[in-house]
């Protein structure tokens, strides 16, 4: 209920995203591949604020003192840039976590991986104002180190230490630093294994849109450089502090709510985060399997699964094949994207049982060509239109009528191109009509693409050259476009109706030969 | 290049995000202590009395233990629980009892507090009990102290120093 809300609500939202940037810019398409901009910005800054910075006591505010005013041009960018750039790091990641769980695509070991960056994220951000130490800073000390005193496994009280001036010492700027370094290396190791389920990862957003970003930063640089607060004073207390809400909303509540109880609920809220991919009511689907029967080791199912979950190893029939494709289980996501690069996959196979090289046991490609018939026999009318679409799309259940069928998939990728040609060649429908997730947006990240790359001729298996591309047509609507769909449809069926003569519509399954 | 159709509506939703970065980044201010009060703070670590006293073990219970383990005295671990009492102008502000840590309650305790107090001159008197009697202190200090707004005033205890320590910022 609450994943279904949340998913219209971005979808929505999308939609007036969609209108600003168009679909190839959208953001919030975007979010992991901003992220990554966002963090090598980070990175960059910090590097040139390293070079001046000073681990003194008094020297540490000074420095940045310096950079703020003296070397405003540059120094004073770089730091703002430093800030802005990690607080737009923490509101891609939240955002791209929350629409994560909207779409219901947390169900895998890159949710599991991306949790742990939240840890990371927050503390590497509080150690960095922590170095500034100015009165933001002289709060967050004692506030933190009050909270790391709430763990039974300090013997001395942390916070002690910012009781009085001469209890600080410039070495501990220095263990700053390196906490403020270590923790984004290692970040960035935990980035890069958040990754690497991913086949042609997205860690790079396109370059306009990291062009605006990169100016939208620069800009805001210049109008509200960061600034610090007055330097820290251990004799006074600071009392009223400029938080910075994106890392430091927890602190309010930590004035509130005793620390044990704090840790207790960031652990648990934790462990219950990683584990929610196994939680109920999820079910997962049967991964994808190898009929060795039928796989020649063409490996274009390697190519084309999202989320590397297929590899190929040496035969093992002994079939003069060099290689077969084998499917790690708990990577599939079952969304039959690799069914629609088989070449085997041809619903026009009559000779032989319909099992193609790589197929999904509970949506069975035999099954989508018994669907398509038993659809095609139900139409009537002139147009006829069979719309080919995704389980994450629009409901189709209700889009079919007379003239309308719908045969839908885990997602339009599974659909290899010769069911298109089958359906015209054997007459089954006037038209052919895509839909699925939004443009950019697929659900499993590469099922629109390949799909239309597959139609345009660009990747294998390609849509014959004999099928008449114009009976074809293609919306992606996600969940809320509907009246659009519907108004591309019936353009579609009107196109149709001046592109047909009477002679060349079927009215039902004709003979062709088999192309076994 | 950039369509010119989406120029306005994306400088429209970039400027939005860039508001909502530098607000947000240091904005809206928080208070989380009233600046016309100072602060106290109490703040030491401190091993308080063994619950029992020492005793010398006899010839028989030498005998039964490892010779590396053979010492002159028994000295059961477990310490008293330490008392502390704050009164600021004959109020009571503080008046709590702290146990010793560690699995077998023989570690030192560790006392940290925070007192919001109002500006002006007051009487702190302060006073501990680290011993097994049942009523009365140990230590005790009294010192007539003016706190400003926002001062911090920290309390420390050094029983190699003579107790109390009143450290007060200036």
């Amino acid at each position: 209920m609450l994943k279904a809300i949340l998913r219209t609500g971005f979808e929505h939202v999308e939609d007036g995203f969609d209108l600003l940037f168009g679909p190839k810019w959208n953001p919030l398409y975007q979010l992991g591949a901003l992220g990554w901009f966002y963090y090598w910005i980070v990175v960059i800054s910090g590097i040139y604020l390293y070079i001046f910075f000073d681990t003194g006591v008094t020297q540490a505010y000074l420095s940045l003192e310096y950079l703020t005013h003296e070397q405003w041009y540059a120094g004073g960018v770089m730091r703002s840039l430093h800030r802005y750039a990690s607080d737009a790091l923490v509101v891609m990641m939240m955002v791209h976590l929350l629409r994560e769980f909207a779409m219901d695509r947390f169900r895998s070991s890159r949710w599991f991986t991306g949790i742990p960056m939240l840890w990371l994220v927050f503390t590497a951000g509080i150690s960095g104002y922590w170095m500034v130490w100015d009165q933001l800073a002289q709060y967050i000390a004692i506030a933190s180190s009050e909270l790391l005193d709430a763990l039974p496994f300090f013997g001395e009280s942390i916070a002690r230490n910012f009781l009085t001036d001469a209890k600080l010492s410039g070495r501990f700027f220095t263990l700053m630093v390196f906490i403020h370094i270590a923790l984004p290396l290692i970040l960035l190791f935990v980035m890069w294994i958040h990754i690497q389920r991913h086949s042609s990862p997205k860690v790079n957003p396109p370059r306009e849109l990291a062009l605006a970003t990169l100016a939208m930063l620069l800009i805001l640089s210049f109008i509200q450089p960061a600034v610090s607060q007055p330097p820290a004073d251990l004799s006074m207390v600071p009392a009223t502090v400029n938080l910075d809400w994106y890392y430091m909303p927890l602190y309010p509540v930590l004035d509130k709510v005793p620390g044990l109880t704090v840790w207790i609920a960031l652990v648990l809220g934790t462990v219950f985060l990683m584990l929610l991919p196994w939680m109920p009511p999820g079910k997962r689907a049967a991964a994808a399997v190898v009929n060795l029967d039928n796989c020649n080791g063409c490996s274009r199912c390697v190519a084309d699964c999202p989320f590397s979950a297929i590899r190929m190893e040496r035969r093992s029939d002994g079939k003069a094949y060099e290689q077969e494709a084998v499917v790690d289980a708990d990577h599939c996501t079952s969304c039959g994207i690799c069914v629609g690069s088989c070449p085997t996959a041809t619903p026009f196979r009559t000779r032989s049982e319909l099992a193609p090289g790589i197929e999904l046991p509970e949506a069975k490609i035999s099954a989508l060509r018994e669907k398509t018939n038993t659809v095609s026999a139900q139409l009537a009318g002139e147009n006829r239109v069979i719309i080919f679409g995704c389980d994450h799309s629009l409901n189709p259940t209700d889009l079919s009528n007379e003239e309308v069928g719908v045969v839908t998939m885990p997602c339009v990728g599974m659909l290899p191109p010769s069911f298109i040609d089958y359906v015209l060649s054997r007459k089954l429908a006037d038209g052919v009509f895509l839909t699925g997730c939004r443009e950019g947006d697929c659900s499993f990240r590469l099922g629109i693409r390949w799909t239309e790359e597959r139609l345009d001729g660009r990747r294998d298996p390609r849509l014959r050259a004999r099928v008449d591309t114009r009976r074809i047509a293609r919306y992606w609507s996600g969940l809320t476009r509907r009246r659009e769909f519907f108004k591309e449809l019936s353009k579609f069926q009107g196109k149709l109706e001046d592109l047909l003569p009477d002679s060349n519509r079927g009215g039902g399954m004709e003979k062709e030969s088999s192309d076994d | 290049m950039i369509d010119p159709k989406y120029w306005l509506g994306q400088i429209i939703a970039f400027s939005l995000f860039a508001a909502a970065l530098g607000y947000f980044s240091s904005s809206p201010s928080y208070t989380y202590h009233d600046p016309g009060l100072g602060l106290l703070m109490i703040s030491f670590s401190h091993s308080s009395e063994r619950k029992e006293e020492c005793r010398e073990f006899t010839q028989k219970e030498l005998n039964n233990l490892a010779p590396n383990m053979r010492r002159p005295l028994d000295c059961p671990r477990e310490r008293v629980a330490l008392h502390l009492e704050l009164i600021m102008d004959g109020d009571v502000l503080l008046e709590k009892a702290y146990q010793p840590t560690g699995l077998t309650s023989d570690g030192a305790v560790s006392v940290y507090e925070s007192i919001p107090v109002a500006a002006g001159e007051h009487e702190f008197r302060i006073s501990l009990r680290d011993s097994k009697r049942e009523s009365g202190f140990d230590f005790s200090k009294t010192r007539l102290l003016n706190l400003k707004p926002r001062q911090l005033l920290v309390i420390d205890f050094r029983e190699e120093l003579d107790g109390f320590i009143f450290k007060k910022g200036e």
